[in-house]
C-alpha cells in the first residue's frame, strides 16, 4: 500500500549520530580524526570577512571616476587605518598648496577600486567565528579547511516546533506525569544551568521563571502560540526558528495547545535524567525541513558506530499510530485494518483512510494523512 | 519531439510539491487521451530520506495500486526495481515519465535593477514567468545604503541572480556599480558549496564589458539580451530562457535526489523531458487558454507554501505572474494569519471560536503541513483562511501587474479623459472573462459549492464572469506534459481537468439591504424561468449543467452596473457549470460585510445555505 502518511519524529534509546559541524566559510580546523571531543569543545574556526564599505573616491575629491588613478595612494588588497590616505589632488600649480586629501572613513583593508563608477570598496577587520562540537563525541572525519563529523552513540528524541539556539546541560524532570504543566513552584536555583522536563504544558509565566533561574533549555509537550508572541514580541509567520535571542532554549515535542508529551519521550527523558544533555530548537519547517533535537550522548565504543540504513517506517496492520490531528490529537492507537477505497469523512472530504483501536477498545477511522508511524 | 497515441498509450506525470507529490496516469483509452487515475504522498525531500524520488516511488505505488483495483488485473506495474519500466510491454510500465517540480522551496531568485520601478520591475517579471521566487529586488535607487545592500545579498543566498539596469546605449555607471556591490557580496547559492553561483545579466548591452570585468571571475556569468533594450519595449524572453536552462543544469542538480529525478523523467525514446518548475507549467497553460479562447484569464494555484497568481489581460494577452512566497495554507498558514490579522479571517465563519483554540490549530498545521481536516467545523475554518489568502495574493498581484511603468505615454484625447496613467494595474475584473481555481483547497473542497463560494469571496469577480477549476490539481502535469504531446496534454485538459463550476454575475456599486438591486430573468435550457428582483445583499444560485446556456436579462436598480461600459440592463447567454449561475447582490467597490457580528454570522449562513456550501447543521 502506499505510504500516504508521515512518517514520525524520532524518539529512541540508543541511535547512532553522525553530525557535521561546518564552518559558514573556510577556516581552521582544530581538532584531528579519533580525537574525543566534549560538546563545549571548539572543533573549528574562522574569520569572516568584515562588512562591506562602499565609498565614492571620486565624488568627495571632486574628479570624473576615470581620473582617479591620477590622485589614488592606494591599491587593492592594502591594510588601511582611519589615518590612511586614499587619495590626494596634487593641489594649485602642483605644488600641494590647497591640497585635498581623503582619509580613509574606517580600519581594514581594500577590496576594489572602480574607474567606472569612481567607488571604491573598503572592508572592515574581519570577525572571529567558532564551531563548538555541540555533542559529546568521536571525530570521525576531517573535512579540510571546513569542519568535522563527529559521531557518537545516544538516546534521540526529535521535536516537532522549537525556539533558541544550541545549549547544553544536565537533563532535569520537573514533570512527574506526561499531563502534568510546567510547576512554577519546582523552578528554583537548583535548576540553572539544567535542561528541565515539562510534561504537557508550558505557560508563559513558568518559561519567564525559568530563564530567571537561568535554566538553560525546556522540554514541553504543547506551548501556546499566544505565549510565544509575548516571548518573541511579535507573530510567528512561517516556522523557521532557532536564532531567537531570547535567553532560554524550548522544544515541544508534540505541538501546540496542551498536549500530553508522549509516554514514550516522558518514559525516556525521565530514565536519562542527570545526563548531560545537548539541545536546539532549530526548526525549518519548509525546504530541507529541519526539527529541534534533544540528544543524550551514551558510552560506546568506535566499532559500534555504524549507522543503520534509514528506511520509511511501514504502515500495516498492528502499526502503532499516533493521531497527529483532531478529533484524537496526540492519542495511540492500534491500525486494525487498511481499506484501499477511499471513504468519505465528517467533513466531507474523500480520503484514504485507517482503522485503529484505542488501548480500551474503542475503535476509530482516520484520515492517514492524520496519523504519524510510532516506531517500536 | 512530439508524440501521439501511437507511441504513448500509458503516461505517468507527478508534480513534486513543498508538501505532497502527486502523480497522475494519462491512458489512451477508447480512441482518446484520459486522465484515469491519481495517487500521492507526501514529498521526500527532508531527512532522513533526503531524497525526492522516494516520494515519487510511493506516489506512484499508489497509482499502481489503484490501477490494479480499477481494471481488476493483478499484474498492472509501472515500475520495477524501484525504476520507471519505459516504453510499456503489455501491463508493465509506462511510454513515459514527466515531473515539474516546487520541492526544496522552488526556484529562490534575487533580482537587481537600476531604477527599482522600472528595469527592477522588469527583473522581477522575468524571474516570476519563469517560475521563481523573487526573494529580494535590489535596486540603485530602492533607499538602502549600499552596505545594507551588500550585506542583504550575502545573506540571501539565492539559487541564482538575474541582473538589470540601463537602457541599451545609455549610461553605464550604475549597472557597473550594482555589479561592483554583488562582487563584494560574494554571494553563495543556496544549495551546494561546489558551484559558482549563477547570474545573468540582462541589462545594457554597453556595459557587457565592465560587468565581465567586474563579475567574470567571481560567479557563473551568463550574458543575455537586455530586458528592457528600451524603456518603452520589455523582452522578457531570453532572460526567462536563460533562468529555465539554469534552473535545470545547477539547481536542480543540487536538490536531493534530483539528479536521479532528472534521468527517470524521459519520453518513449528514453530522451529527457526536463523538470519544469510547477509554476512555469501552470503558466503555459493559463496562457493558452486566453490565447485559444480569445479571453482575459485570472488563475490561481494555490499551495502549502506559496500561491501563484496569473493573468492575461489586453487584447495582447499580457502574462504577469506573481508569486506570494509565504501565502499558502500549510507550512505558510501561519503567515496567513499574521498578514491577514484574525479579524479578517473570522469574518469569513459562521459560527463562535475560542481565539486561543483557532490560533493553535492554525500553528499545529503549520508544523504538520501534511494533515488534512477531518472535522467539519476544521473544514470551515480552512476555506475562511484560504479566502484571506486568496485576497492577499490578489491583491499583491493587482499592484505588480501593471502597464510599463517611467515611460512617456503619447495619449489620445479619449485617454487623456480615461486618466489612465503609466504603471496602473491592467487587472480589470469588470473586463475579466474567466477566473480559474487549482490547487488543493480549491480543488479537492469535499462539494464544488465551497470552491464557487472561496472563488467569488476572494476574488471579488464583478459584472460577469464565468467560474472554473482544476479538477483535481493537474495543470503543472498537463503543462510538462505538452512538452512530448500537446494532443494528450490538450485532450486531458479539455475533458478531465478544467471543470466549468458555472457563472457569476455581481452588479458593481453600494445599494441598501433590502432594496431592490438586481432584476433577472433566466430562461433555462429545461423550458423553465427563474425571475426574481434580487434585494441588495442577497445570493442565488440557479442550477444550470455544464454546456448549457441560459439566456438572461439583467437589469439594475439604483446606480448599480453590469459592465465596463457601465449597462444597467443587459439581455445575454450565461453558462452553467458543475454548481450554476450565481447572483451576487452583495455589492462591489464596496463590498461589506455587516460590521456586527451576530448580523455578520447570520448573514454567512443565509448565503452558504443558498450556496449549499456545507451541510445543514452546521449552518442553523
Amino acid at each position: 500500500m502506499g505510504q500516504a502518511y508521515s512518517a514520525g519524529l524520532t524518539v529512541t534509546d540508543n541511535t547512532i549520530l553522525r553530525k557535521e559541524r561546518i564552518l559558514p566559510l573556510k577556516g581552521q580546523v582544530l581538532v584531528k580524526k579519533g580525537d574525543k571531543v566534549k560538546a563545549e569543545d571548539v572543533v573549528a574556526e574562522t574569520l569572516l570577512p568584515g562588512k562591506v564599505i562602499p565609498f565614492n573616491l571620486a565624488n568627495k575629491l571632486g574628479v570624473t571616476p576615470q581620473q582617479l588613478v591620477n590622485y589614488i595612494k592606494i591599491k587593492p588588497g592594502d591594510k588601511i587605518t582611519q589615518k590612511t590616505v586614499l587619495a590626494e589632488t596634487k593641489g594649485l600649480f602642483g605644488l600641494g598648496i590647497m591640497k585635498t586629501e581623503i582619509l580613509s572613513p574606517i580600519e581594514g583593508e581594500v577590496e576594489n577600486i572602480s574607474s567606472v563608477t569612481g567607488q571604491i570598496l573598503l572592508r572592515e577587520p574581519r570577525i572571529p567565528v567558532q564551531v563548538k562540537a555541540f555533542i559529546d563525541g568521536l571525530v570521525t572525519d576531517v573535512i579540510e579547511e571546513e569542519g568535522v563529523i563527529i559521531e557518537n552513540k545516544s538516546a534521540y528524541i526529535q521535536g516537532i516546533f522549537g525556539l533558541g539556539g544550541e545549549t547544553f546541560g544536565e537533563l532535569k524532570m520537573i514533570a512527574e506525569s506526561p499531563d502534568d504543566e510546567l510547576d512554577v513552584a519546582k523552578i528554583d536555583a537548583s535548576c540553572a544551568g539544567k535542561i528541565i522536563v515539562a510534561g504537557a504544558f508550558a505557560p508563559y509565566h513558568a518559561i519567564d521563571i525559568a530563564r530567571k533561574n537561568g535554566v538553560k533549555a525546556i522540554i514541553t509537550g504543547g506551548i501556546d502560540d499566544q505565549d510565544i508572541k509575548k516571548l518573541l514580541g511579535y507573530d510567528i509567520g512561517v516556522a523557521i526558528t532557532g536564532h531567537e535571542n531570547i535567553g532560554i532554549t524550548i522544544v515541544c515535542t508534540e505541538g501546540f495547545g496542551r498536549i500530553n508529551m508522549a509516554q514514550k519521550t516522558f518514559n525516556l527523558l525521565k530514565h536519562f535524567e542527570g545526563y548531560k544533555t545537548s539541545i536546539h530548537g532549530r526548526t525549518q519547517i519548509r525546504a530541507g525541513v529541519i526539527r529541534p533535537e534533544i540528544i543524550i550522548p551514551l558510552q560506546f565504543e568506535e566499532q559500534e558506530l555504524v549507522a543503520k540504513e534509514v528506511s520509511m517506517p511501514i504502515l500495516e496492520i498492528g502499526t502503532v499510530i499516533r493521531i497527529i490531528r483532531q478529533p484524537h490529537f496526540g492519542h495511540i492507537a492500534k491500525v486494525t485494518a487498511l481499506p484501499e477505497e477511499l471513504t468519505k469523512v465528517e467533513s466531507e472530504t474523500l480520503v484514504r483512510v485507517l482503522e485503529a483501536e484505542f488501548e480500551n477498545g474503542t475503535k476509530i477511522i482516520v484520515p492517514r494523512a492524520n496519523v504519524e508511524v510510532i516506531e517500536s | 519531439m512530439q508524440y501521439d497515441e501511437k507511441r504513448l498509450t500509458r503516461i505517468v506525470a507527478t508534480d513534486c510539491g513543498s508538501t505532497t507529490t502527486k502523480a497522475i496516469l494519462i491512458e489512451w483509452i477508447d480512441g482518446e487521451f484520459r486522465q484515469t487515475i491519481r495517487g500521492e504522498a507526501p514529498t521526500t525531500v527532508e531527512a532522513p530520506l533526503n531524497d525526492v524520488t522516494k516520494g515519487v516511488i510511493n506516489a506512484t505505488q499508489e497509482l499502481e495500486e489503484l490501477a490494479r483495483l480499477k481494471y481488476h488485473n493483478p499484474n498492472i506495474k509501472f515500475m520495477e526495481n524501484g525504476e520507471f519500466v519505459i516504453p510499456r510491454k503489455g501491463d508493465v510500465g509506462v511510454d513515459a515519465y514527466v515531473s515539474t517540480s516546487s520541492a526544496g522551496g522552488g526556484l529562490q531568485m534575487m533580482v537587481t535593477g537600476v531604477v527599482a520601478s522600472m528595469t527592477g520591475e522588469s527583473a522581477e517579471r522575468a524571474a516570476l514567468g519563469a517560475g521563481a521566487i523573487v526573494m529580494d529586488l535590489i535596486a540603485s535607487n530602492d533607499k538602502r545604503m549600499n552596505h545594507e545592500k551588500i550585506e542583504r545579498i550575502r545573506e540571501l543566498r539565492p539559487d541564482m541572480i538575474l541582473m538589470a539596469g540601463g537602457e541599451d546605449g545609455g549610461t553605464v555607471k550604475h549597472v557597473v556599480e550594482m555589479a561592483e556591490l554583488v562582487a563584494s557580496a560574494d554571494p553563495k547559492p543556496r544549495l551546494g558549496s561546489g558551484y559558482k553561483l549563477p547570474v545573468i545579466y540582462a541589462g545594457n548591452k554597453d556595459a557587457r564589458e565592465e560587468i565581465i570585468k567586474t563579475l567574470g571571475e567571481k560567479v557563473d556569468l551568463i550574458i543575455t539580451d537586455n530586458i528592457r533594450p528600451k524603456l518603452e519595449i520589455e523582452n522578457l524572453l531570453p532572460a526567462r530562457e536563460k533562468i529555465h536552462n539554469l534552473f535545470m543544469e545547477h539547481v536542480m542538480k543540487q536538490a536531493p535526489g534530483y539528479n536521479k529525478l532528472m534521468e527517470w523523467t524521459v519520453g518513449p525514446e528514453h530522451e529527457q523531458v526536463p523538470i519544469m518548475p510547477t509554476p512555469a507549467a501552470v503558466g503555459n497553460i493559463m496562457q493558452a487558454i486566453a490565447k485559444e479562447e480569445n479571453i482575459e484569464v485570472v488563475g490561481v494555484d494555490i499551495g502549502g507554501a506559496t500561491t501563484d497568481i496569473f493573468s492575461v489581460f489586453t487584447k495582447d494577452f499580457i502574462f504577469n505572474r506573481t508569486v506570494s512566497a509565504n501565502l499558502g495554507l500549510s507550512y505558510s498558514i501561519s503567515n496567513v494569519l499574521a498578514s491577514a490579522g484574525l479579524e479578517n479571517i473570522m469574518r469569513w465563519v459562521p459560527f463562535d471560536i475560542n481565539e486561543s483554540e483557532l490560533r493553535n490549530m492554525i500553528k499545529n498545521k503549520m508544523i504538520r503541513p501534511t494533515t488534512i481536516p477531518s472535522l467539519l467545523e476544521e473544514l470551515v475554518l480552512e476555506q475562511a483562511i484560504a479566502k484571506e489568502a486568496l485576497r492577499l495574493a490578489f491583491e499583491q498581484h493587482k499592484s505588480f501587474a501593471s502597464s510599463l511603468k517611467g515611460m512617456q505615454k503619447q495619449r489620445d484625447i479619449s485617454e487623456a479623459f480615461s486618466q489612465s496613467v503609466s504603471g496602473e494595474t491592467i487587472v480589470n475584473m469588470m473586463t475579466l472573462d474567466l477566473l480559474v481555481g487549482s490547487g488543493g483547497v480549491l480543488s479537492h473542497a469535499p462539494r464544488r459549492n465551497q470552491t464557487v463560494m472561496m472563488l467569488i469571496d476572494a476574488f471579488l469577480p464583478e459584472g460577469i464572469t464565468r467560474l472554473s477549476v482544476d479538477s483535481i490539481f493537474m495543470m503543472p502535469h498537463l503543462g510538462v506534459l505538452s512538452e512530448i504531446s500537446t494532443k494528450a496534454a490538450t485532450e486531458v485538459f479539455r475533458k478531465d481537468c478544467m471543470i466549468y463550476l458555472g457563472t457569476c454575475v455581481a452588479p458593481v456599486g453600494k445599494g441598501k439591504i433590502g432594496k431592490p438591486a438586481l432584476y433577472a430573468k433566466l430562461e433555462l435550457p429545461d423550458g423553465s424561468v427563474f425571475e426574481e428582483d434580487i434585494p441588495f445583499g442577497e445570493m442565488r444560485l440557479i442550477p444550470c449543467e455544464i454546456g448549457q446556456v441560459a439566456k438572461a436579462t439583467l437589469k439594475t436598480h439604483s446606480g448599480l452596473i453590469l459592465d465596463a461600459d457601465r449597462k444597467k440592463e443587459l439581455t445575454v447567454d450565461l453558462h452553467g457549470g458543475k454548481v450554476g449561475i450565481v447572483l451576487d447582490t452583495r455589492g462591489r467597490k464596496p463590498f461589506v460585510l455587516p460590521a456586527d457580528k451576530n448580523e455578520r454570522i447570520s448573514a454567512l449562513k443565509k448565503w452558504m445555505k443558498v450556496l449549499n456550501a456545507y451541510p445543514e447543521h452546521i449552518l442553523s
